[in-house]
């Protein structure tokens, strides 16, 4: 399993979530103006966005080099379930983009300005929502694991799915920062995570032995 | 470890194109599988694998008894050549044995980057595969597809010694490999009738 996340990695797409994120926190300010009250209204909502993009982009590597290069062929045929590749392969995409854009959120949020007591929910509500955002990602993945140019295709069926840990996350973020109770909304993410860790990867897992036929 | 196939349909996007195929492959013994191209060879091996149903019939081998080399070679390119043959001995269970380097002359090239490699010696690294997974029957399609005359010989007795030590091999090739007292199955009279041409004589 850790071979698999080792793997991933050396597959690359390692710095382009991140650096994505770090263009949309910077250019959204230059864009909206300096507007301090502004931007601390909208920064919730954008560093949500952001994050969820940045995970979007580097999705459709998940599967397709493995199909290209027969990897998946082989693996489908290995003695480990795919339901464990398929959960590795999410592990190993929250590592190399949700965890670090975990970690790179509230310097950014610093751009924003987003108030003072909104960083320990941001911290919280991407640590806990973007676990989500990988592993509903790799069963769009590998629902167009077989189709060419998949990427398209991939982004309109993860993006529906992505929307309610979008309003939940970016909510439990600005009530946090407005001071009021966030802990609604941060559970509710929570459970959108657990579901979706748990019965995500059997869906992918059928979905991928389906697309090798 | 006895492979047999049983009154097998494979299908391929759809369309039957191989039915009724049946054979017993022993331990010890190997099989050449020919026929032109695109008369489903590549689709019965897959099907045998367990990666796509059959339509009809059955195979039946002993659980994880099964190697498949397919065209791709699942090598990665940011991996050396020895990290490619560990990470596919750990997802097998097994620890590398570099006595599987040797055969097919990888030993030079182990701590080489696999993207950089030509064709021939990424093939080697695919085909080293089958050593470190410890798989008794193995499904070899087009296997010697851009290896030299001599990689070709090296592989041959790989595939020799792996017959003596009891295991046995499905080889769909063009390309005599000289494996001696292989037995040779055409596939030929296997092809399914275009379903197409049914209907017209049903109906034209």
């Amino acid at each position: 399993m850790r071979d698999l996340a080792l793997a991933v990695r050396a597959g690359g797409g390692f710095g382009l979530g991140i650096a994505f994120f770090l263009l949309v926190a910077v250019l959204v300010p230059l864009g909206v103006g300096p507007d301090a009250r502004l931007l601390a209204a909208i920064a919730p909502g954008i560093l949500w966005v952001g994050a969820l993009l940045a995970c979007l982009l580097t999705l459709d590597r998940l599967f397709a080099l493995d199909h290209e290069d027969g990897s998946l062929d082989l693996l489908a045929t290995a003695p480990i379930p795919m339901e464990g590749v398929v959960a590795a392969k999410a592990l190993a995409h929250w590592l190399v983009t949700g965890l670090p854009l975990t970690i790179a959120a509230p310097a950014l949020a610093l751009l924003l300005n987003l108030p003072g007591p909104g960083y320990g929910w941001l911290l919280a509500a991407l640590a806990v929502g973007t676990p989500a955002l990988s592993v509903i990602g790799a069963f769009g993945a590998a629902l167009t694991v077989g189709v060419r140019r998949g990427g398209l295709l991939l982004g309109l069926l993860v993006l529906p799915m992505y929307v309610p840990t979008l309003v939940f996350g970016a909510s439990a973020v600005a009530r946090g920062a407005a001071g009021l109770a966030a802990a609604t909304p941060l559970l509710l993410l929570a459970g959108i995570t657990a579901g979706a860790v748990a019965l995500l990867p059997f869906a992918a897992a059928a979905a991928i032995r389906a697309n090798l036929r | 470890m006895v492979l047999t196939v049983t009154d097998l349909s494979c299908t391929r996007g759809g369309i039957p194109v191989l039915e009724g195929v049946g054979f017993t492959l022993a331990p010890g013994s190997a099989l050449m599988l020919t026929g032109p191209n695109g008369i489903g060879k590549t689709t019965l091996l897959r099907t045998l694998a367990g990666l796509q149903p059959p339509l009809r019939g059955s195979v039946s081998a002993p659980p994880d008894s099964l190697a498949y080399a397919g065209h791709a070679d699942g090598v990665k390119s940011a991996l050396t050549v020895r990290e490619n043959l560990a990470f596919w001995a750990a997802v097998h269970g097994r620890r590398l044995d570099e006595a599987a380097l040797g055969p097919l002359r990888l030993a030079p090239l182990a701590d080489r980057l696999a993207g950089e490699l030509s064709a021939g010696q990424r093939r080697r690294l695919g085909l080293a595969r089958l050593l470190v997974a410890g798989r008794r029957i193995w499904l070899l399609d087009e296997p010697t597809v851009s290896l030299d005359a001599a990689s070709v010989g090296d592989f041959a007795a790989l595939v020799t010694a792996h017959l003596a030590a009891g295991g046995s091999a499905l080889v769909a090739s063009h390309v005599a490999m000289g494996l001696a007292g292989a037995a040779v199955l055409d596939l030929l009279p296997f092809r399914a009738r275009a379903p197409v041409e049914d209907f017209e004589v049903a109906f034209g």
